[in-house]
Order: C-alpha cells, then sequence, then structure tokens
C-alpha cells in the first residue's frame, strides 16, 4: 500500500535555484522565529491571547498581518514578473522559463486577490464593525476564529506550493480546458483548487457572520438609517459574498470532479463545455471585485467625513449607491469574455448593464467632493490616501468604461489594458482604501499613531510609482501587447516595461516605507499615545472607546440618537459641559476563547494537502479529525466568562476620567 | 512620455482596416465624452481639499452642511447623461461591429479557417486547397471571412492593426470577419493564455495586393508539403516557436474535422 501518494522526492525542486532559495530563506526564517518564541517562552501568552482568542478585535488584527505578509509575498511575484518583461525581448528569453513565469502571475493574482485585498478587508470589516455598530463582538466569535484559521490554513498550502511540488500554471482562475488533467497533469491545479475550496468556506462563514452581526446585533437606536456609511458598504459586501461565494466553490467543485474522478463538465470530450466554467467563474468574479471595492468606499467615506470636519454629504444617496452597486454587479458578469462571439444584443445588453455601474459610482465620487466642500480639510496620512484615490479612480474608472463598451473591448480585451485597468481600480481603490484605513484605525487598535512623515512618504512612492508602472502599461496594450507573455519579440515594447519596472520599484520603497513606519512608530510609541481614543475628532462609535478598546469594547452599549453617534454624544456633552451621567455597571459576559479555530484549520489542512497528494488515508484522517473538533465545539457546556462588575466600573471610571479631560481640551479649543 | 504615446500609434491606433478604424474612433470618442466629466474632477478634488484646508480663514466653515437636493439632482444626472450617450454608442457599435457579420464590399470575400494548435496557427485556405502555418497571407482591400476553432485550449486570435480579436476554442467554431486596405507585414498573436509555449505562438500577416495574392497561390499551389490525417498528426505535437510553413496540398473538409476532433488520422 502506498502511504504517500504521488509524493516523491522530485517534488521538492532542487534543481530549481530561485524557488529553492527562496523556500530555504522563508523556512530559515520561520524556524527562527518559532525558536525565539518558544524560547523566550511567549507560546502560552501567543495561544492564550491570540491563537485561541475569539475576540474580533484580535482576529482583526491578525487577518491584517496575514494579509501585510501576502502583500509582501504578492509583491515579490510581481516584481520578478516586471524584471523578466524588461529583459525577455528578441534573442533573451530572460531569466524566468515558461513554466516558472507562468506559476508566477498565476500565484500573484490568486494572492493579491484572495490572500492580500480579500483577507486585509476581512481583518478590517472584523475590528471595526462591531465597533461602529457599539457592540461587544460579532454574531458568533468562534466561528469568526475558525473563518480566520481555514484563511491561514489555504495560505499555508499555496506557499507550501513553494517548496514541495509546484503551483498552477493556468492564471487566477484556472481556465479549463487548460487546467484539466489532459492539459495541466502536475499538482499546481490542485494546489489551487484546494486552497481556494478551503479559504472559499472561511470567506463564506465570515459573510454568514458578519450580514448576521449588522442585521441582528447593533446598539441601541442604531436603526439601519443610522449605521455608518462603512458598515452599509461591509453589509453590501457580505451579502455578495453569501450569494457568490457559493457559486466558487460548486465551479470550483465541478472542476475537482473533472480532474479527480474523470467527469466531464469541462472537458474537450465527453459533452464537456468550457465556455460553461468561465461564465460559472465570472458570475462569481465579478462581484467579488465589488466584494473588495464596496468596503473600501466605505473606509474613505469615513475619512472624507471625519477630515473635513463635517458629515458625509448625501448619506442616503450614498446608501442606494452602495445598494444599487451591490445588485448590478450580479448582472455584468459577461463583460468578461465579450471576445466569446456570444452575438451583438448579447454583448451590447451586458455593456449597457456594466456601464450602469459607472452611474452610483460617480455619484459617491461627488458625494466625497461635497463632502469636502464648505469643510475643514486636515491633510493627515489617511486623507492623503483618501485624495490621491479619489484622483487615481476617476480615470481607472473611466479605462473601465471604455472596457466595457463591446466594440473597444474587441481590440484591449486580454492586452495590458486590461491589466493596466484593472491594478489601476483594485489598487487605487482598494489597496489605497487599505492603507488609508490602516493609518486610521491603528491607533484605535494599538493606542499609539503613526508617523506622519513616513506615512506620506510611503503614499508619495505609491502613489507615484502606481503610475510609472501602469501608464506604460495601458500604452502597451493600445500597441497591442497582450497579457501573460513570458517573452515577446516587438522591440519598441522594451523601453515602456522597463519604466513599468521602475514604477514597480518605486512601489516596493512604498512598502518598505510602511514595514519602517511601523518599526519607527513602535519604537517612538511613547511619544504618540493616544490617550484620549479619539485621535482624529471622529464621528462614529469606534472613537468612543478607549484605544485599545477594553475586551469587551464598552462597559454599556452607547444610545444612538440620529445619524453620527458619536459625533451627537459628544456635541451634547460639549454643551452640557460634562460627559453623560454615569450609569449602573452590570457584569459582562464574553465568549470564551476556543481552540477550535485552529484545531479545525490543522485538520483541513492536512486534509487539503492529502488530497492534493492523493494520500486518501490521510485526507480521511484530516476529515475526521475536523469534525471531530466540531462535534466536541457543538457539545460544549460552557461558553461564556463573565467579568465582573468591580472590573467593568474599574475600567469604565478610567475611561470617564480620560473623556473628562478631553472634554475640557475641546472645549477650550473651540 | 509624449514619445512614448507617440510610437504607441503602431498598434490599435493605427489601423489598417476598416472595422480597426471604426473601433479606434470609438475609443477616442468614448475617452473625450468622458474626459468633460473626469478632467473637472480631477481638478476639483484638490481644489477643494486646498481651498477648504483648516487654516484658511477665507473659506467658510459649514460643518452641518451635508444635504442638496439640487446638488444630489446634479450628482446623479451626470453620469446618467453621460452612461446614456455611452450606452447609445456601444449598442450600435455592438451591432455594427459584431465580429461574425460579414463585411459589406463589392470582393468577393476570401476564406480563411483558423486553427489553434499548441502553440501555433494554423490557416486553411479551403476554397484553394492550401495552408499555412503561423504565416497568413491576404489580399488587400479584399474582406477575411475567418472561421476559427482550437485543436486544444482556449486562444484568442489577435491581429491588432486589423482590430476585433476572437476566442479560439476546442470543438466550437466562431466566426469573424476583417479587411487590411493597406499592404503590409502586420504582427499577430494570440490573446489569450494558452500554456508554456503561449509567449512563442506570433504570426505575421502578409496584407498584399490581389494580384500577388494569385501569384501566391498558384505558385504554394500542389509545392511543398502534404496536410493530410497524418501531416496534422504531426504539427499538433506541442511545439513553439515555429518558422512559417506552406502546405501545397490540404484534404478538405480538415477544418471540420478539427471541430469534430477526428483530424488527426484519414480524414474522409
Amino acid at each position: 500500500m502506498n502511504f504517500v501518494g504521488k509524493l516523491t522526492w522530485d517534488s521538492i525542486p532542487f534543481d530549481q535555484p530561485i524557488p529553492l532559495m527562496t523556500s530555504i530563506v522563508i523556512i530559515l526564517g520561520l524556524g527562527a522565529i518559532l525558536a525565539w518564541v518558544t524560547l523566550k517562552g511567549h507560546v502560552p501568552y501567543l495561544w492564550r491571547e491570540w491563537i485561541t482568542s475569539t475576540d474580533h478585535k484580535r482576529i482583526g488584527v491578525m487577518y491584517c498581518i496575514l494579509a501585510f505578509l501576502m502583500l509582501i509575498r504578492g509583491f515579490a511575484d510581481a516584481i520578478m514578473m516586471r524584471a523578466q518583461q524588461a529583459v525577455a525581448v528578441g534573442q533573451s528569453q530572460g531569466y524566468l522559463p515558461p513554466e516558472h513565469y507562468n506559476q508566477i502571475f498565476s500565484a500573484h493574482g490568486t494572492i493579491m486577490i484572495f490572500f492580500m485585498a480579500m483577507t486585509f478587508l476581512i481583518g478590517m470589516m472584523n475590528f471595526v464593525l462591531p465597533l461602529q455598530l457599539g457592540v461587544r463582538d460579532v454574531a458568533f466569535p468562534t466561528m469568526n476564529s475558525v473563518s480566520f484559521w481555514l484563511t491561514a490554513s489555504a495560505v499555508l498550502l499555496v506557499n507550501v506550493s513553494l517548496v514541495v511540488g509546484e503551483f498552477a500554471r493556468t492564471g487566477w482562475l484556472g481556465f479549463p480546458p487548460l487546467s484539466e488533467k489532459a492539459f495541466s497533469p502536475g499538482v499546481g491545479v490542485d494546489y489551487y483548487l484546494v486552497s481556494l475550496q478551503i479559504s472559499g468556506i472561511g470567506t463564506l462563514l465570515t459573510g454568514i457572520n458578519f450580514v448576521t452581526t449588522i442585521l441582528k446585533i447593533r446598539a441601541p437606536g442604531m436603526s439601519y438609517m443610522r449605521m455608518p456609511v462603512f458598515c452599509w458598504t461591509s453589509l453590501a459586501a457580505n451579502l455578495l459574498i453569501i450569494a457568490s461565494f457559493p457559486v466558487l466553490t460548486a465551479t470550483l467543485g465541478l472542476l475537482m470532479l473533472d480532474r479527480y474522478l474523470g467527469f466531464h463538465f469541462f472537458t474537450n470530450d465527453g459533452g464537456g463545455n468550457s465556455m460553461l466554467y468561465v461564465n460559472l467563474i465570472w458570475i462569481w468574479g465579478h462581484p467579488e471585485v465589488y466584494i473588495l471595492a464596496l468596503p473600501s468606499f466605505g473606509i474613505f467615506s469615513e475619512i472624507f467625513a471625519t477630515f473635513s470636519g463635517k458629515p458625509l454629504f448625501g448619506y442616503r444617496s450614498m446608501v442606494y449607491a452602495t445598494l444599487a452597486i451591490c445588485i448590478l454587479s450580479f448582472t455584468v458578469w459577461l463583460h468578461h469574455f465579450f471576445t466569446m462571439g456570444a452575438g451583438a444584443d448579447v454583448n451590447a445588453i451586458f455593456g449597457i448593464a456594466s456601464m450602469l455601474i459607472a452611474i452610483p459610482t460617480g455619484v459617491k465620487i461627488f458625494n466625497w467632493l461635497f463632502t469636502m466642500y464648505g469643510g475643514r480639510v486636515r491633510f493627515s496620512v489617511p486623507m492623503h490616501w483618501a485624495l490621491g484615490f479619489v484622483v487615481t479612480f476617476v480615470t481607472g474608472g473611466m479605462t473601465g468604461v471604455l472596457l466595457a463598451s463591446p466594440p473597444i473591448n474587441f481590440v484591449v480585451h486580454n492586452s495590458l489594458f486590461l491589466i493596466a485597468h484593472f491594478h489601476h481600480v483594485i489598487i487605487g481603490a482598494v489597496v489605497f482604501g487599505l492603507m488609508a484605513g490602516y493609518n486610521y484605525w491603528f491607533p484605535k487598535a494599538f493606542g499609539f499613531t503613526l508617523d506622519e512623515r513616513l506615512g506620506k512618504a510611503s503614499f508619495w512612492c505609491w502613489f507615484a510609482g502606481f503610475y510609472l508602472a501602469f501608464l506604460p502599461l495601458y500604452i502597451l496594450g493600445l500597441m497591442g501587447a497582450t497579457r501573460r507573455m513570458q517573452h515577446y519579440d516587438d522591440p519598441s515594447w522594451q523601453p515602456l516595461m522597463v519604466v513599468a519596472l521602475v514604477g514597480a520599484i518605486l512601489i516596493l520603497a512604498g512598502i518598505v516605507l510602511t514595514g519602517v513606519q511601523l518599526y519607527v512608530s513602535i519604537r517612538t510609541r511613547d511619544r504618540r499615545r493616544d490617550l484620549t481614543g479619539d485621535p482624529w475628532d471622529g464621528r462614529t462609535l469606534e472613537w468612543a472607546t478607549l484605544s485599545p478598546p477594553p475586551h469587551f469594547n464598552f462597559a454599556v452599549l452607547p444610545d444612538v440618537h440620529g445619524e453620527e453617534a458619536y459625533w451627537s454624544l459628544k456635541q451634547r456633552a460639549l454643551q452640557r459641559g460634562r460627559i453623560s451621567d454615569e450609569p449602573e455597571y452590570q457584569p459582562i459576559e464574553m465568549p470564551l476563547n476556543s481552540p477550535t479555530g485552529v484545531i479545525c484549520a490543522f485538520f483541513a489542512t492536512l486534509c487539503g494537502f492529502a488530497i492534493i497528494w492523493y494520500i486518501w488515508w490521510l485526507a480521511i484522517l484530516g476529515l475526521v479529525g475536523a469534525f471531530v473538533i466540531f462535534v466536541w465545539y457543538a457539545w460544549r457546556d460552557e461558553h461564556e466568562h463573565v467579568i465582573p462588575v468591580e472590573e467593568v466600573q474599574r475600567l469604565e471610571r478610567e475611561r470617564r476620567r480620560i473623556r473628562t479631560e478631553l472634554l475640557h481640551t475641546l472645549s477650550q479649543s473651540t | 512620455m509624449l514619445a512614448a504615446l507617440l510610437s504607441g500609434c503602431t498598434g490599435i491606433l493605427d489601423p489598417v482596416g476598416p472595422i480597426g478604424a471604426q473601433e479606434k474612433q470609438l475609443l477616442l470618442n468614448s475617452t473625450a465624452i468622458m474626459l468633460v466629466i473626469v478632467i473637472p474632477v480631477m481638478i476639483a478634488t484638490p481644489a477643494f481639499a486646498w481651498w477648504f484646508r483648516r487654516g484658511n480663514d477665507r473659506a467658510t466653515y459649514r460643518p452641518d452642511w451635508e444635504y442638496s437636493g439640487a446638488i444630489e439632482m446634479v450628482v446623479w444626472s451626470i453620469p446618467a447623461l453621460v452612461v446614456m450617450l455611452l450606452g447609445g454608442i456601444a449598442w450600435i457599435g455592438s451591432h455594427a461591429l459584431e465580429p461574425s457579420r460579414p463585411l459589406r464590399s463589392a470582393v468577393q470575400p476570401v476564406r480563411i479557417d483558423v486553427v489553434s494548435l499548441d502553440w501555433k496557427w494554423l490557416f486553411i485556405y479551403p476554397d484553394l486547397g492550401i495552408a499555412t502555418v503561423n504565416r497568413l497571407v491576404v489580399p488587400a482591400g479584399t474582406p477575411v471571412s475567418f472561421r476559427l476553432t482550437s485543436d486544444t485550449v482556449w486562444n484568442a486570435f489577435f491581429v491588432p492593426k486589423m482590430g476585433t480579436m476572437i476566442y479560439t476554442m476546442p470543438r466550437m467554431t466562431t466566426r469573424l470577419s476583417l479587411q487590411a486596405d493597406r499592404p503590409g507585414l502586420y504582427d499577430g498573436r494570440s490573446a489569450h493564455f494558452s500554456g508554456d509555449g503561449f509567449s512563442g505562438m506570433g504570426f505575421k500577416v502578409h496584407a498584399v495586393p490581389p494580384q500577388r495574392f494569385a501569384g501566391w497561390v498558384r505558385s504554394a499551389r500542389g509545392q511543398g508539403q502534404v496536410l493530410d490525417g497524418r501531416g496534422y498528426a504531426e504539427l499538433s505535437k506541442p511545439s513553439s516557436y515555429v518558422k512559417p510553413v506552406t502546405y501545397g496540398t490540404v484534404t478538405p473538409g480538415l477544418f471540420e474535422a478539427v471541430v469534430a476532433n477526428r483530424a488527426a488520422g484519414p480524414v474522409g
């Protein structure tokens, strides 16, 4: 009997220096960190306070750390591609052979979308949503931990493919028939499929969790039309997750049936049809774009209001626009393949439907402009990102509308023009939004602000680097350059490819500066403490509590009257010259920590690895293990612990003292 | 960057036929329409932010101004009107430039069947009994009516200077009509990723005056290699950066046989 499936020593790339060296460095690095953590005796602390934590704030922070690591991994892929294209012209094949280059662009897309952008946004939503809603946690805290660890499990599998075996060479969407067994017999596609299945389950659980939280758990008085816009855009994004991720799971599942059991859903023979896959994957894939974009729009809405010192202009319009985008995003998937030959009527209808999305999006842009109008704009780091976003996003949207027009799409589809467009909107809207949100909410999470000068330097590197890296790609697309080329013959493309590489290096500087900013800020944290809990003169409830917030967020759930719950509280206190009366404290019940998530993910990783390598006994063991931990968890007797009233009172009195001081400073300054 | 922009006039901005020319015009018109909105927004954003900066005492602070019905009306109308205009253009353009639509011309079109293989292009001239690999010879000023399919995985047939690209898909046939008015040598490539040899499946389009085209056909016919079932089986083995080949004899019905997946063998 075979105990190791397809696994052999040949699975490890001893003959390929780049992946081998990378793997060794990563393994040594991880080993060193683990050894340091163990020797210093940090393991019990990490286990207790982080790994088994069901606190939405801790889980949010872990999501963001994971996403930042994946940004670095995905960016390493990006700069390798840019370097390859800068040299691989004419006689030169560059330094990456096709079988390696193709893995890199596939990994870049997969990692950046699923494990950088999605993961970062889910981290932000985790951290911010319960605070903005004025509540103590999400609806299902343990499930939240399961979601995170399943995502981490998928991240692990994708990165294991660097060391054991290979990653997919089929692009980030794995179109069949290329991804079928007949054309991709290796384990690369299986790594892709299995990791996305695992992370997909995690994401779906997150969607269910957040939608339930927003619909069912809000502070007293917080009606729907009083929710901050970030909550609205998160609600829309999570509704999209619930509606679209099952489609992804089913689609990838069908491809797995083809690959593992010889089915014929998308094969060339046996009645399969690859067009079906392309339709299905984009029925998930287009809403996915808005799963990323909508929460970013929400982040910018919060930032424009806060740093203009004014309420968001046209709040209701913003809510309607968000919901319009949410619905329309399901009606446009065909614009990803106008060149399939579906016919004029079909193409035109989907083209116009796609353009319709520009209407609510345009409304949002104008409303952000009018939020600044009549305001007192402070140019802090988050505002830099927000302004950079608007300026960048309008042209990114413009090229999107061009691509949505079928007759124009016929000449720019699949070209570098398309690549430039979606990086334009994904970087311009999503990454800028994430960086804005990171700088904005960091003090809330850790109790000290990030360095402004380094933050602005990072912004300018990203901003200039983005234009330098992607404007040449637009031009190359118009010159007829298509995507995913490991080598090209036309020497006139090369100068622009080199410019794009320089742009990528500038973005690298931006990433490095973000790291330096974090390092410097930690080193000088004593000078930059946020002692008020409200460093930006905020308007929403997360700024009503301390920085960092206590485990239970709010000793007494805030009573919401009107939009901008915290702003009105602040104004009332200023008028009365004192903060609200001291309430009667109650003991607070909080969810217990649980190792369910991490154990479940451990078995999921085993199971996933086993499926990839055809090690069936281990796959069954992994499945059974994951199920057993679930049953064990479901049968638990205790799931909450009580924070005694004295503790609540102590922490809350401290907060009230700080707030009273803040009130004095505020009333003196106005 | 300006030099780069000018050199950009080598691809789809320098079309050599009617399809590409119309698409270029649509691209420029749609861009111009949107710039009317986009440029003011790009100016207004930093302008608003700067004028209403904290510390500018000349700007009025209106801390509670958050709604204006008139402005709301305008901000919904502007993008809606632009989209109506662009949507109309897209609707008309989609129908006028539908790839399968035959070109209007007094000249009889040339029929060419395209097969994307791993990783090269086979062009079959069914009416002329010849075929080529990685070299597409077309008469200038004459519509070319393509039927396209793929032998293995998806590709996209794309000649940037001629216009519209279209997918080639196994067991399926797509249709496309193009025309090169200007004689010349143009680059073509696959626009849809198809595996390890993908970068090596470029081809050249020779658009030649009709008389020269007829001369080329005469000299090619009956000469060189034979493309029958066995020849096709040999050709369909994976290879890339393949030098152009001309086949003087082609088994009739080869394209249909490829679509039906029974080309590699005696074609009947």
